[in-house]
């Protein structure tokens, strides 16, 4: 079963995500903040990664940016998902290596809509 | 709402758009017509359907009609259509339309513009391959209230989330307070009509692939056939059809054929 990681520091939005992605059939992996991720992606790389902007300890784009730098690090495919939903954000995102970018609220159809786009579905 | 009155209505509503209303959609009736009656300032439904039966006035009878579209559409609806005409269409297009350099797509069921729109982008995206030719894409439909959003070229972050890639997103629209506006200067290369499948599709012109998605399932096979007959006699030898996913022309007419392989899309019979 692909692995989907889920990176939010909001529990709630964490436990929807987890419902979205185990319905398209992901096993969910979830951490708190980037550090968290980045060391769950230094264990082992997940398929996908679900991931939040403004997190404390270390935030999305950094979080990305490491991840992008480990040993098949450019493997996953990184949809943001986020509050921030201005084009400087959207841009900064994709420059940073991020695959898809979804705009908070989202829900079960815009992230299938874009796992499909980026060849997860 | 009377068996009657429902009867009345979804006969008035087919004759006029090719809609068929059911009756377990009553409900569609009430929950769209309603806010239609308060507008005119009329108590209830019963009110305008007594108006409608009496002294319907033309631009009455039109927002009725309008009222009961379904305007649902996304960018790329389906992916695989929309890479199919890039990757085999487009190309064999080029090919064969050497000679005049000239591309026409006719979107027909436009709605509020998505699709006209992806077309726009995808025919953009391939400007090198295109240069010195001219293209055209119009699009067509008979709710009023749907073109006008399509020409806005506005749309909810909702709207721009499902189907569009977003480095189109970032490439093409710029973000207008809550909205986000399709590029202009494309925008402006896409005309948009209002137009009736049931009317007389001579005066459109001609053109070399029709979109025609999601608007044939709500007609029944009668009017299908008929509107796949004018539209097969408005495309050149070579010319073809996109319909929605759930649709088909198979046991509806001889005069379009699948093409193998290519799910959606059909080619004329000539
Ligand atoms: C569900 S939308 C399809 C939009 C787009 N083609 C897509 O696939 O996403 C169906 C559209 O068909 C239009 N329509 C319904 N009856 C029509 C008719 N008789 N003539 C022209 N358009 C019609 C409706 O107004 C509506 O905008």
């Amino acid at each position: 079963m692909p692995t989907c990681l889920i990176v939010d520091d909001s529990k709630v939005i964490r436990m929807v995500a987890k419902k979205i992605v185990v319905e398209l059939g992901f096993e969910p992996v979830e951490a708190a903040d980037g550090q968290q991720a980045l060391d769950a992606c230094k264990n082992s790389l997940p398929d996908a990664v679900l991931l939040d902007w403004n997190m404390p300890v270390m935030d999305g784009i950094q979080f990305l940016i490491e991840l992008r730098k480990l040993p098949g690090g450019t493997a996953p495919k990184v949809v943001f998902c986020t509050t921030e939903n201005d084009l400087g954000h959207i841009q900064k995102a994709i420059e940073s290596g991020a695959d898809e970018y979804i705009m908070k609220p989202f829900d079960s159809e815009i992230v299938q809509a874009k796992f499909s786009q980026v060849g997860l579905l | 709402m009377s068996p009657e009155d429902f009867d009345f209505v979804s006969q008035l509503i087919k004759k006029r758009s090719g809609l068929v209303l059911t009756p377990e959609k009553g409900y569609l009736l009430e929950s769209r017509l309603l806010p239609l009656a308060r507008k005119q300032g009329l108590k209830s439904l019963e009110e305008l359907i007594a108006i409608l039966r009496s002294r319907p006035e033309e631009k009455l009878l039109h927002e009725v009609t309008d009222a009961m579209t379904t305007n649902e559409s996304f960018f790329f609806r389906d992916t695989r259509p929309f890479d199919l005409f890039r990757d085999e269409v487009l190309p064999k297009l080029i090919e064969s339309r050497q000679a005049k350099k000239r591309i026409r797509i006719w979107c027909a069921a436009a709605s509020t513009g998505q699709e006209p729109y992806s077309l726009a982008m995808i025919l953009n995206e391939q400007a090198a391959k295109l240069a010195g030719w001219q293209w055209e894409i119009v699009g067509t439909d008979i709710s009023t209230e749907a073109l006008t959003r399509a020409q806005s070229g506005m749309f909810t972050q909702f709207e721009v989330q499902r189907g569009l890639p977003i480095q189109l997103l970032v490439k093409y629209f710029k973000k207008m307070g809550d909205k986000w506006e399709f590029d202009p200067a494309l925008r402006a290369k896409v005309k948009f009509k209002e137009f009736n499948l049931l009317g007389e599709i001579g005066a459109l012109g001609n053109y070399d692939v029709i979109f025609c998605r999601n608007v044939l399932i709500y007609f029944d096979k009668e009017t299908k056939g008929a509107v796949l007959a004018k539209m097969a006699k408005m495309l050149p030898d070579d010319g073809l059809l996109f319909l929605g996913g759930a649709e088909t022309v198979l046991g509806i007419t001889e005069q379009f054929k699948p093409i193998a392989g290519q799910r959606g899309i059909y080619a004329v019979v000539k």
